[in-house]
Parts: C-alpha cells; structure tokens; sequence
C-alpha cells in the first residue's frame, strides 16, 4: 500500500455500480438525434403500407372497390379480409383470449378500423391510394355507453360470437358481454356490510385515455423468398413474445423468424400486443417479395392501437364509526371497445384489480368485474402500470376520501389508522395476494412532516372562512395518495402470456480484457436499461459498468424474455441479471482460488476482486480474473466466463408511496394551479437514483395529464373527438408541476438484490393525488365525488353545480 | 397525414403572385407560415393543386413606421414582432399577444399577414387588429385598396379577399401616448387556441375611462369588437358594477361553439371573465 494505492471509496466509486447516480448512456445518442428508430430503417426497394379507415364506429361493409385506387401511379396492392383469408389472417387472436379482426371482415366495430390495406412506393402514393379505394357501408346504431352495452335491446356488435354462451374467461351473460371476474369472499363481505356503523358507495369512474408514446407504433416487416425468412423491426416491448405469436398465427418456424426493435420512443403499454399494422405489412412483404414498412400517424395511434382505463367502479366500503375499515366491495363494468385486447397476463382478464384493498387491513372483501364491448377501439392495455393497478389505487384512494369526508376524519390520520403494519408482512390480503413487505406508516409520517402537512390544513380552513366570507374566489385542495403497487408479472404459478410463464432472462459474457456484453429478454423503450442493467452486474462481479455493454430487442441474441412493462424489468429481468452475475463470480472465484493457490472458502469478494482472508496481499482482481479465464483455469474446468439464468420470481414485488398534491382552483374559470407536488416512493433497494428520479418525474407527469384533462372521448354517436394532441391533453414543460421527490428503502425479502421496481408508482399515485386534490378542494362546499378529469371548464361546472359561481 | 401532390412556385414580386394567383384560380393558395395551411393538406381537408409561397417577395417583410402608423409587411414573423423595439414601445400589447401565440418554433415561421389573413376565428391577431383599429392592404389584379380590420371578417375562414387579392401589410395606428393595454386569453395549454380572450387598449383621466376598444378572440365565428361594453366603461372608474356590465355587454354579442374546451356557457362565460381582467389590468398600467 502507497499513496497512489486507491482508497475502498474510491475502487467502489470507480465501478459505478448499484447506488451510484450514473450518466444514462444512451442519453448520448438520443440527445443528439442519432437514435435508431424504426422509421429509420430504410430497406432496398423498400415499400409503405397505410389504411383505409372506416368513418363508421358500427356498419355493415357492402363493398369494398380497389379499381380506382390500383390505376394511381405507385400502388401496387389493395389487401382486405378477403384476401387476408387466402391466409388465414382475416382474425388474429389478442392475448386476452379474444379474437379481433385485422381488416373489416363483414362489419367495422369502431371508427377508424382498418379496412384495407394499401400498398404503394411511397407514402405519398400509399395514401393517394387510400382516398381512392371507395368502400359502401351501411351504418348501423352504434353502442356507445358500456352501462347499456346489456340492455336487452343493445345491438349486436360481434356476430362471430354469435351463440358463444362461454368465452376465455367463463360464462358471457349477454351478446355484448365478455367476462365475469369474480375474487373474494361474497358473504362474509356481505356480512361485514350488513353490521357496518358507517357505509359509503360510490361509483368511480376512470376514464379512457391512452398511453400515446411519441413514437407511433410501426413496423418493417421483410420477407426473404428465398431463406423463407421474415425479419420484422418493429416498436415492440415484448420482441420474443411478438415473435412467438407470429411463428403461431402465420405459421412459420419460429427460428425463421427475426423480431428485433431498435431503440423505441416511449411505449407506456401501448406497444405491449400485436395490431393489425404489423399483420398486413408481413403479409404484404410475403406477396410483393419486398419490405413493407407501416408508420402509424397520431390520429390512427390515439384513435385505433390500444386506449387504456375506461374503468366505472361502483366501491363501497364498511367502517366502524372511528374509522376501522370491516369491508370492501366494489363492482367494474370495464369498456373493452370492439375487441378485448388487453395486454394481462392470460388467467386476469381484470389484470391485478384484485390489489383494490390498496395499503390496508381489510379484513373481508368481495370483487366482480363485468367485461363488456362497445363500438370503441380495443384495449385496454396498462398505460404506464401493472395491469389495472392504476384503476385499483385511484378505486381505493378516492374511496378513502369519501369515507374520512363521511366520518370528518382527516384523510391521512384514516389511512393511518388502516394501514397494514410493518409487523403484519409478509401480508395476506383479502382478495389473495402476498404482500412481501412495506413499513406504509414511516413513509406516511415522513410525507406528512415533509410537507408540514398540519399547517397546509390549518391554511385551507383560514382559506375556506375566507372564501366564506367572500374574500377569495379561490379554493385549496389537498390530495393525499398512499398506493401499493403491485409489479413483476410474475410467477409462473399464475402468471402466463399464451402460456409462456412470465420468467426474465439475462445472459452475460465477459470478455478476456475484463469487459462484457450483457444481454436481457425485456427491452427498454426509454426507461435506461443499458445503464442500470450494468450498474447490477458491476456491483456483482466488480467490473465497472462502462466496461459492460447491454443489448437488447433482438430476439437472434437476447434470451427469451417476456418484455418490459408493468413495471417487471427490475423486478423480474433485474434478477436474472443478479443472478447471472453470481454464476459469474462463483466461477470467478474457482479461477482466483486456483491462481492464488487457496482454497475457494479462503476467499472474499472485496469490491472488485477476491483477497485470501487474513492475508489482504493476495489479491486477484475481476478483471484479471477475466483474463485468466481464458488462459489457465484450474484442471477440468471449461475455459470462458458467461453464464446465463432464466429468474421465475417467487412473489411479486410491492412498492409503495406516499403523495401529497396542493392546489388551487380558481371558481370562476375553473383555472388549478399545483402549487406543490410531493412523491415519496419506496421502490426497495434503489439501483441509480438519478434514473428513479427521472421515471417519478415521467410518471407524474402522466398522471398529471391524465386526472387533469387527458381523454379519449367519444359523442353520443360513437365519434371520436379527441384525435390529437389539440384536444388529448398531452402537457409541455409550462403546464407541468414543479416535483419534490423523496424516498424510504424497505428492501423485497425475495429479490436477490431487494428491488422492487418504479416506473410506474408515479403514475399509479399520481393519478389520485391529483383528483383528490380537486375533490378536497370543493369538499366544503357540499361535493362528495367528481368525475375525471378535472379540466378547466369542468372544474368550473363543479363550481357552479355547487352554487359557487353564479 | 400526408398531403396530396401539388405544384410549387415562388414568384419574387407581389405582381408575379397575383398573377400566378389569378391565371391558376380556385386551385391555388398563397403560403405564409403555413401553420393553417399545411396541417389542413396533410388531412387532406385542403388539397391545392399549386401553392404560390410568399417566402421569396423581399417587400414583403419588416416593420415601419409611415406618420402616426406602424407598417408591417405581411410576411413578417411572429418573432419579428416580438423582437421589435419599436412594437414592445408603440404597442406593446402586440408584443404581448404575439407571446401568447402558439411557442416559439410556431412562431419562428407563422406570420402576421397568415394569421389576420386566414379568418381564422382561433387567431389571436384579428381581434388584436380591430382593438387597434388597423387597416389591411390588399393587392389584386385589379390594383390595391385599403380595407379596415372591422370590414375585413364575414364568417369563419371567410374574408372580403377577392379572388387573386393577397393581403399585403398592415398598418395600425399607434395608440395615444400612456395608454393601457392588456390581452388575457385564457388557454388550456401552450400552444391552444384561446377558450376564450381579450383585448383591450384604454387612456385614463383624472382616475376615469376616457376612451377603450375591447376585441374578443375565438368566442363567434369572427373575431369582435364589444363596443357595448366599451362604451359601458366610459367615463367609469371601473368598479364593481361597471365591469359587471361591461362583461355582460361583451357576452351578449358571443356565440362561442362547443368543444372541448368547454360548453357554449362556460365559453362565454370565462369571455366576460376575461373582458374584466384585461379592463382591470389595462387601467392599472395607463399612465
């Protein structure tokens, strides 16, 4: 040891491993436009594809005639269902267990379902064509509003189900039912209700909306006669899953088939499952013998590739008098729209709903959700959540409002008093789950005192008197959340996509230099994988991050994996990679104990290499080890370090947070300012801050948007009104809060490195602060529940429906 | 969202634009910025067949003062605007307004004479150019002739241009010295067409409304000027009961459609919002 020998902090600084606040890689491309996307990619004698799109949410297609568009200069094809048929591709099969169509087979189920398929040299061409393929409908009364998606007389939308009394998920009541889901104890919740000293009820609803990633969803899909190899690009979080459904659907040998998606702008859900797009671009390649490439615009993407949400929760919960919750029972009609396309793993058509008893002691609880379809595009998939957590937590905060405003109870001391105690982990809920662990009251109290949250309510009474008094015409809201999530899908024991259990895989291989190439089956589409992923392996083995490259998206090279979304990467694919990596070392140490002449117990890992116990000389370090690897290890053992694991999680994975949201609303415009936004989220062992930091900002951001104004919204006719960024709120820079961000760390007992996952609590947490900051704004005067989302003018409705605007 | 085929010209004189205007016919359009026109063609809700871009005519740019008015040529930008000393001094709520517009890589490339011209009920401009009572010149094959803001709106996107005519400039008359001036328009979010705005420019005497012009953006089918309720503040200290009626005034002449920034009701309704507001702010700062 001299002077230049470098400190413990600073070897363990040099690795930039797990902890440290590292620079997102990528951010070097993607802040210099030198991304990859897939509208990049431009193959020889390329050609494009585009839709003809049906203007009718419900019609009969009489006839679809091409002759015209074929005579325009570049058009070479017009597909349709007929067509699509020769190939047994009219339908596609969602992974909800449900059927939709790729092109109008028949009948147009929603506006702008695809109809036809055209395809031309160019984009200019593609869409000349599309305006001159003349298609005769008949329009037929179009199912709007899911609550008469039952009545007797509601019209049939899907006529390939006719006399299906059964469908993936159980007995269909209706033409236009899909599923009953039903979780719990029904009569023991009925009894808690029937002896309950305080009841409320109230039916919540979450509106639709969508998870519209900047970059559209697209493809280009290249078919090789020759090989009889398809090469897809294409936006996809889930590439091996993708390829899987292709290699089943068309028919061809999955090893045929090449899905790779490049670097991917944003996903939130929306880029989870399979659409029509991609089915008639590969269909087309395979007959032109050329690539096809389909670019979806923001119109197709927000009108017609998957909404989420539309969940109308009828909740009701029992209490004692002080406050005690005895029960919870909440029906949902979920509007699926004219295909159930939603992206859950396949036993949950309701996805994790079932997490509605949020972060408290229930003792009973009784759940049913009623999928129905209406003449609305297909969804719904999990913007930005884990499966219809988001619907649960805003289902379950919002209801907690309502029960402290019924009770005159402060909304934070009654989530206090309900919460599950750190010494009731790992917790069974009522509706089935293994909450692995949490400590909800710290992080309760830490917001609370954070935000100096006694004060902010001690202002809202002075600022209510004055309002009273006609001083103000301005009203505050606090909006306290306290989520659990509910991530990293899953399980093998209940959690499968088309009967692939939901493991994650990572494989890593380091190089003799004492580098490495690592390689995952999720895919980033934006969340910073290639950063954080080498964060792990570095605080594993010692190696530091920048000397391992991550890759993901090609299914030739990565190991199979179901994706990224739900929140599932770390808590799933994170494992694996940990897991991995510790194969790594225990061959590395073999390797040192051989080189340093000890036995294999005398070792221990220190930062980034293995020491002899006792004798802190006798050092080898990983990258000499790597080095060795490759030229002398010990007798009998096969030379190369790589190592690969496939990670079946025991449990999911629970993080949780508390919010507090502080707003202004001006009554008589309808005008809200967040004043202050706080977010503490408990995510477990946190592995870059700087990126966790980042997701919350993101999420939160989302959530925003969403509870204020963020809507995909249909007239009375089935019209769609809300087909872009004009009226879909999507809020820049100006419009966004100012975060305060902050965290507790309550480990995951199960997870080899205790993450739990974090991409989106912000917006499972965000999306009921925010609302329950509007609704405890107008609380005092008389409201007990409004509906999302609380943009200006309904804001101002609110007002004036309670008599404070004249 | 890809627009048909067309032909391009750029002719480098208003005579060579008014010709190419008036040979070609109903097929041609002039571009400005081309913030209306563009997305329309790429909906393909407006499909040219010849689009004469104004890009290339040198007169057609600046600001200039011409005796007691301010001269901006058509082509000027949105960002011209605000970088003009003299607009922020003259009438600084043209600089005001011109923020307002849309953000700043729109404004980079739309251009005054676009948004007056177009008739559009959602630009911020028109309303402006009747609070200041501005004239439009306007070239065509038969010569020129000057045609007053307030004449110049019939319907949405429906003008008195004549077939072949391009508006030229403006020309605005500068407000009385330490006049005030407020524009408030009230958005969902940067970038939005007003819910609904206004504009008002007043002088002030002995604490008293001597003379005001209010203009409202986006709540009818043409930009207006609530002359009703100007009057009401004549004279007035602008108190409570006052701006009551002014507001009141202003809303009687709103026919505002529905969407989704809200009911016909709340439109007009935050409109005589807005009315108030730029009253007040516009008296607080005349000197």
């Amino acid at each position: 040891m001299n002077d230049l020998t470098p400190t413990r902090e600073q070897r363990e600084a040099a690795l930039e491993g797990m902890g440290c606040k590292r620079k997102r890689v990528e951010d070097i491309r993607f802040t210099q436009g030198k991304g990859n996307y897939v509208d990049d990619i431009k193959l020889p004698g390329m050609l494009h594809g585009d839709f003809v799109r049906s203007p009718h949410p419900h019609a009969r297609v009489k006839k679809i005639d091409d002759s015209e568009a074929l005579k325009v200069p570049g058009v070479l094809a017009v597909i349709t269902a007929e067509t699509l048929k020769t190939v047994n591709l009219a339908w596609m099969p969602t992974l909800a267990g449900d059927v939709q169509m790729v092109l109008a087979d028949g009948k147009v189920l929603f506006q702008n379902q695809e109809v036809a398929f055209v395809v031309a040299t160019d984009r200019y061409a593609a869409d000349d064509g599309i305006n001159k393929v003349m298609v005769e409908y008949e329009p037929l009364a179009p199912l709007v509003d899911p609550f008469k998606s039952m009545d007797s007389d509601a019209p049939v939308l899907r006529e390939d189900l006719a006399g299906k009394t059964t469908g993936a998920h159980g007995p269909r009541k209706h033409h236009n039912h899909i599923f009953e889901w039903s979780v719990g104890d029904r009569e023991l919740t009925d009894a808690a209700f029937k002896k309950a000293e305080v009841t409320i009820k109230e039916m919540i609803s979450y509106h639709r909306t969508h998870p519209s990633p900047l970059e559209t969803c697209q493809c280009v899909c290249a078919f090789d006669k020759i090989k009889g190899e398809l090469t897809i690009y294409g936006t996809f979080q889930a590439p091996h899953v993708i390829r899987t459904v292709v290699s089943l659907i068309a028919k061809l040998p999955e090893q045929k088939i090449h899905v790779i998606s490049p670097d991917i702008g944003g996903g939130f859900g929306n880029k989870v499952g399979a659409y029509p797009g991609y089915i008639c671009a590969a269909v087309a390649s395979i007959v032109t013998g050329k690539p096809v490439k389909w670019v979806e615009d923001r119109i197709e993407n927000l009108t017609a590739t998957s909404f989420a949400r539309d969940y109308h929760m009828t909740t009701e919960i029992a209490a004692t008098k002080d406050g005690k919750v005895t029960g919870l029972r909440v029906h949902v009609l979920a509007d699926h729209g004219a295909f159930d396309a939603c992206a859950d793993p396949s036993k949950w058509p309701a996805g994790f709903f079932n997490i509605v008893t949020g972060s408290y002691d229930f003792p009973t609880a009784h759940l049913a959700v009623d999928g129905v379809y209406t003449n609305k595009a297909p969804g719904g998939v999990a913007y930005r959540c884990s499966f219809r957590v988001t619907e649960a937590a805003y289902c379950i905060e919002r209801a907690m409002d309502i029960l402290a405003q019924k009770l005159n109870m402060d909304p934070a001391e009654l989530r206090l008093k309900n919460f599950i105690k750190p010494e009731q982990f790992p917790y069974h809920s009522a509706l089935g789950w293994e909450y692995d662990s949490g400590d909800y009251h710290t992080a309760m109290r830490k917001m609370m005192e954070t935000t100096s949250y006694a004060a902010l309510r001690k202002e809202q009474a002075d600022k209510r008197a004055a309002f009273k008094r006609g001083e103000t015409r301005e009203i505050m809201g606090l909006g306290v959340s306290f989520f659990t999530e509910i991530v990293g899908a899953g399980p093998s024991k209940n959690c499968d996509i088309l009967g692939i259990a939901m493991f994650d895989s990572c494989e890593i291989r380091m190089h003799p230099t004492g580098a490495g190439i690592a390689r995952m089956g999720t895919k980033s589409q934006g969340q910073g994988h290639e950063t954080t992923w080498a964060q792990i392996i570095a605080t594993e083995i010692g190696i530091p991050a920048d000397n391992i490259m991550v890759e993901e998206g090609n299914t030739d090279t990565a190991p199979y994996g179901l994706g990224t979304y739900g929140s599932r990467s770390t808590p799933v694919a994170g494992a694996a990679i940990a897991m991995a990596a510790r194969k790594i070392k225990a061959k590395a140490q073999m390797i040192a104990a051989y080189k340093l002449e000890v036995h294999e117990d005398d070792l221990e890992f220190d930062i980034d290499g293995f020491r002899v116990k006792g004798l802190p000389e006798r050092y080898m370090s990983m990258k000499d080890i790597c080095w060795a690897a490759y030229n002398s290890v010990p007798p009998g053992m096969e030379p190369g370090l790589e190592a690969v694991s496939y990670y079946d999680p025991p449990n999911m994975t629970y993080p949780f947070g508390a919010y507090l949201c502080v707003m202004d609303i001006d009554v008589d415009t309808g005008v809200y300012k967040v004043r202050r936004f706080y977010a503490l989220d408990d995510c477990g062992t946190r592995i870059n801050p700087m990126i966790i930091e980042g997701q919350v900002h993101g999420g939160l951001t989302e959530a925003f948007a969403i509870a204020m104004g963020q809507e995909i919204r249909y007239d009375e006719t089935g019209n769609v009104v809300t087909g872009s960024f004009m009226d879909f709120f999507m809020p820049t820079a100006v419009e966004t809060p100012h975060w305060e961000t902050d965290f507790t760390v309550t480990p995951s007992p199960h997870h080899p490195i205790g993450a739990k996952g974090v991409g989106e609590s912000p917006n499972v947490g965000g999306v009921p602060a925010f609302s329950n900051a509007v609704n405890d704004a107008f609380s005092f005067l008389g409201s007990r529940h409004i509906q999302m989302p609380h943009d200006f003018w309904r804001n101002w409705k609110a007002a004036k429906e309670l008599g404070a605007v004249a | 969202m890809i627009p048909g085929s067309f032909s391009y010209h750029r002719p480098a004189s208003v005579a060579d634009a008014v010709k190419l205007l008036s040979d070609l016919g109903e097929d041609a359009r002039p571009l400005a910025g081309g913030h209306s026109l563009v997305p329309m063609m790429k909906l393909r809700l407006a499909t040219p067949a010849h689009l004469i871009d104004l890009h290339g005519i040198a007169t057609l740019k600046g600001i200039r003062r011409d005796g007691n008015n301010l001269v901006i040529g058509a082509m000027t930008t949105q960002h011209e605007l605000l970088a003009s000393e003299e607009i922020s001094q003259a009438m600084p709520i043209l600089h005001e307004a011109a923020l307002l517009i849309a953000d700043p890589q729109v404004r980079y490339r739309g251009t005054i004479g676009g948004n007056v011209a177009n008739g559009d009920p959602g630009n911020d401009m028109p309303a402006l150019m009747l609070t200041l009572g501005a004239t439009y010149r306007l070239e065509g094959p038969g010569g020129s002739r000057e045609v007053a803001a307030s004449d110049f709106y019939q319907g949405a996107y429906f003008t008195t241009l004549e077939p072949g005519e391009i508006l030229t400039s403006v020309s605005i008359p500068v407000p009385a010295a330490g006049h005030g001036s407020a524009y408030e328009k009230l958005k969902r979010k940067v970038g939005d067409y007003a819910t609904a705005a206004a504009a008002v420019i007043l002088t002030m005497a002995s604490g008293k409304v001597a003379t005001c012009s209010i203009g409202l953006t986006n709540v009818h089918e043409t930009p207006l000027l609530a002359a009703d309720a100007a009057k009401a503040v004549i004279g007035t200290s602008l108190d409570a009961a006052t701006l009551k009626k002014a507001a009141a005034a202003a809303e009687a002449i709103m026919a505002p459609a529905a969407d989704a920034r809200g009911p016909v009701e709340y439109r007009k309704h935050v409109g005589g919002i807005m009315v108030t507001r730029a009253l007040q702010r516009a008296a607080a700062n005349a000197k």
